[in-house]
């Protein structure tokens, strides 16, 4: 049992600080961006910042160097993600769908073809996935998707809609689970395929979110062709290989250094901040409530912590990755809720108002809150995959 | 990093798992619940035998120089089976304070012999009208001569009904603060003066109340420097409830472990009730406390062990572990049903040692505070 890192792991931990010290973009610093920004701004910051890390070789710093990474170990990776966090560098979610999701099920999956097409201008930062994933009759019953892919000679064809596809209107690629057996019991039907975001018969449409931000979207496609090279992996084993790439997600342990920060914030808030005459920080309940979010968010890095772990011995989290995202988006909700209480009526005002606090931060991610529980495999889902896939519990 | 035990706290593990599997049944906690002394002799000296005494004393007093790491494991197995007795009293509490402040002598006469399985210690530290924490002393320990005086009541004293030696923290000075003229003396249990009750507790231990009446103590017998004894103290406390921590670790395991069992076993509807998602989301709860507990807990363990501070990480750990093994062992019972409210059932067995260990060396609103306090509130 070891907690600690070694002399190279703390120098480049060093690095890394000394990196983003002199390298953050300044704007993104001032303005408090987030990361479930998403404007034409906030999308050139990070394009620019992701390019950046790519030219580094840091964006995508675990992988092989002949795709444009550094082989760096997962306890490296954990390092970066965490320092960046802490920071709160650009970024935003087509980082986290292109380097974390689709690129490695790439590696995993797809042709040496492939591999040289997508993976190294991915690591450069200069091109991005989005997730075709959801439909409009397929959420959380992922596997129910109806969109069809129809093999015609040397091409599919691609007909259906997806929906809450973020990014789809900035991606170059979209990463489709389509059915390609509709006779077969609906795990088994499923494929995947890369599809460029250009081709003839896609129409996104935009989706404002509830933050006002446009972040996804609806994706019809209607008689898509692609080429048959666009499969990835075996045909109708799209499910497994969705499920692998769903388990692919890196230890999460952005989060909880994120949150470190933010309590920090609040900490120093509380300090600086009278009410009513009174120092908040005196006040016993809200010593208690930053306390406990503190606590909640070393146990959720020594969670994500541990699906480093399994990384470095190469294995695949299973249902150790649910245990952080279930968690974890519900300590987010606990924290955002608990930074509001502490603002009071200031909570009211974002960004732009000379009263608002903290950047407004809290306040965007109080109206964030709600899809913390849902995007990705909603609290309910993964709370199901702990208890059937980690703990055996039966389906019937 | 790495979060896998090495290769020989595995066989550590193993080894403890098996033995008090075989040898410390939930039977025995049931059996000691009306014992007057609170632990079966045999398996005391058998766990003598084991090194598990000594496990922390260095090899030089007759132990094997373990590490915290070592004794953590050992307690986890022992909050697996809920076993009764006197090794926390005695290794971590009395143990550790002799290791840490104990004279040469005192280590030389003391250690050996506890290694040994032929000394047990506690420590009196509560009394009526504190809370949790270390600064409310109002026992008396007035020097008289080459002796000193005790006067006044402890509480929640575990085993001091059989105790050896009762490590007694007495002020002997008003100091300026409450932290200054605290004092930790090694008192004989069999003392003229002293009276040991033995208190009806939750969780069938022995702890009692221990009226110091005009108690006399060579002078020699002070543990540590002469009102210098809060920040011994303070670090007792500290290692104390990380030891807690990994005893309610390995009870919540096994709360966890039966409960999830009876899940897939006990049918209603013609189906198991986990494959019902109101069950098997209980049970999803109960994976983030139980591996949230443990690695928290593992981190200070570990820090203890490597001698880094760990003012932080052993609040946090505590007042996480604290709320999580309420939770669970309460979901225990919730998802059992009815059976396991019988006597004959082992869950409240656990009920009853979860809270038990959460109230012990401050519970998780005590330690909130003091994490509150380490962030700068």
């Amino acid at each position: 049992m070891d907690f600690g890192f070694t002399k190279e792991q703390e120098a480049f931990r060093l690095e890394v600080r000394e990196y983003i010290k002199t390298e953050m973009p300044q704007k993104w610093e001032t303005l408090g961006y987030t990361v479930w920004e998403e404007t034409d701004e906030s999308w050139a910051i990070t394009q620019e910042w992701n390019r950046k890390l790519g030219a580094k070789g840091w964006l995508a710093l675990t992988w092989p160097e002949e795709y444009g990474g550094l082989g760096r170990s997962p306890v490296d990776q954990l390092i970066l993600d965490e320092e960046m966090a802490a920071a709160g560098t650009p970024t935003g979610v087509e980082t986290m769908i292109t380097i974390g999701w689709v690129c490695p099920t790439i590696m995993l999956f797809g042709t040496d073809e492939q591999k040289k097409k997508y993976l190294p201008p991915a690591a450069r930062g200069e091109l991005t996935f989005c997730l075709g994933y959801s439909e409009p009759d397929a959420g959380s019953d992922l596997a129910a998707v109806s969109t069809a892919a129809v093999e015609d000679g040397d091409t599919f064809v691609v007909n259906g809609q997806k929906v809450w596809t973020s990014i789809a209107h900035r991606a170059d690629y979209c990463w489709l689970a389509a059915r390609t057996d509709p006779d077969a019991p609906k795990h088994k039907g499923v494929s995947m395929f890369v599809v460029d975001m250009k081709s003839p018969g896609i129409t996104v449409r935009p989706l404002i979110n509830i933050l006002g931000f446009h972040s996804f979207n609806e994706v019809f496609f209607d008689n898509v062709i692609i080429p048959k090279e666009s499969l990835v992996g075996e045909k109708n084993n799209g499910w497994y290989q969705l499920a692998i790439a769903l388990d692919f997600e890196r230890s999460g342990v952005g989060g909880p250094a994120r949150m470190k920060q933010v309590i920090d914030g609040l900490v120093q808030y509380c300090k600086e901040t009278k009410r009513n005459g009174t120092p908040l920080w005196k006040d016993k309940g809200v010593q208690q409530e930053l306390a406990r979010l503190a606590v909640d968010a070393e146990v959720l890095r020594l969670l994500c912590y541990r699906i480093t772990w399994l990384q470095i011995n190469k294995k695949t989290p299973n249902y150790e990755a649910s245990v952080t995202k279930v968690f974890g988006s519900e300590l987010l909700d606990r924290l955002s809720n608990v930074g509001m209480r502490i603002l009071g009526p200031y909570s009211q005002l974002d960004r732009g108002s000379k009263w608002a606090q903290l950047h407004g931060g809290i306040t965007r991610s109080y109206l964030n809150s709600p899809s913390m529980g849902i995007g990705g495999g909603t609290s309910e889902i993964q709370r199901s995959i702990i208890a059937m896939r980690g703990l055996g519990l039966p389906r019937k | 990093m790495d979060l896998e035990f090495t290769k020989e706290q595995k066989i550590l593990k193993s080894s403890a798992r098996d033995f008090l599997k075989k040898e410390c049944p939930s039977s025995v906690m049931r059996e000691m619940k009306e014992d007057e002394k609170g632990y079966p002799e045999a398996l005391w000296a058998k766990m003598a035998d084991l090194g598990w005494l000594g496990v922390m004393v260095p090899e030089a007093y007759d132990g094997i120089g373990g590490n915290f790491m070592d004794l953590a494991i050992i307690l986890e197995a022992m909050g697996e089976v809920c076993c009764p007795g006197p090794f926390f009293s005695t290794v971590v509490l009395g143990g550790l304070a002799i290791l840490d402040a104990g004279s040469e002598e005192q280590k030389k006469l003391l250690l050996p012999k506890l290694a040994n399985g032929d000394l047990i210690l506690t420590l009196a530290l509560s009394e009526p009208g504190a809370w949790y924490g270390t600064s409310v002393i109002n026992v008396q320990a007035v020097a008289d001569k080459d002796e000193y005086v005790i006067n006044g009541t402890k509480l929640f004293v575990e085993n001091a009904h059989i105790a050896d030696y009762i490590l007694c923290a007495a002020r002997t000075d008003k100091g300026g603060s409450p932290d200054e003229g605290i004092t930790l003396f090694l008192v004989d249990g069999k003392s003229k003066g002293i009276t040991c009750t033995v208190l009806d507790t939750l969780a069938y231990d022995k702890q009692c109340e221990v009226v110091f009446d005009n108690v006399r103590v060579p002078a020699d017998n002070i543990i540590g420097e002469n009102g210098k004894a809060f920040s011994v103290l303070e670090n007792l406390q500290e290692k104390a409830a990380v030891g807690k921590c990994a005893e309610m670790v390995g009870c919540i395991q096994t709360a966890f472990d039966m409960t999830v069992a009876y899940a897939k076993d006990r049918k209603q509807f013609g189906r198991p009730i986990g494959s019902f998602q109101a069950i098997q989301h209980h049970c999803a709860n109960m994976v983030i406390d139980v591996d949230g507990a443990r690695f928290i807990t593992y981190q200070a363990a570990w820090k203890i062990a490597e001698g880094l501070p760990t003012s932080m990480e052993a609040s946090m750990a505590k007042a996480w572990t604290s709320d999580a093994s309420r939770r669970v062992t309460f979901l225990g019972h919730q998802i059992h049903g009815a059976i396991s409210f019988c006597e004959e059932h082992d869950m409240h067995l656990y009920y009853r040692k979860a809270k038990a260990a959460e109230v012990a060396f401050g519970d998780g609103d005590y330690h909130l505070e003091k994490v509150a306090q380490q962030l700068g509130l």
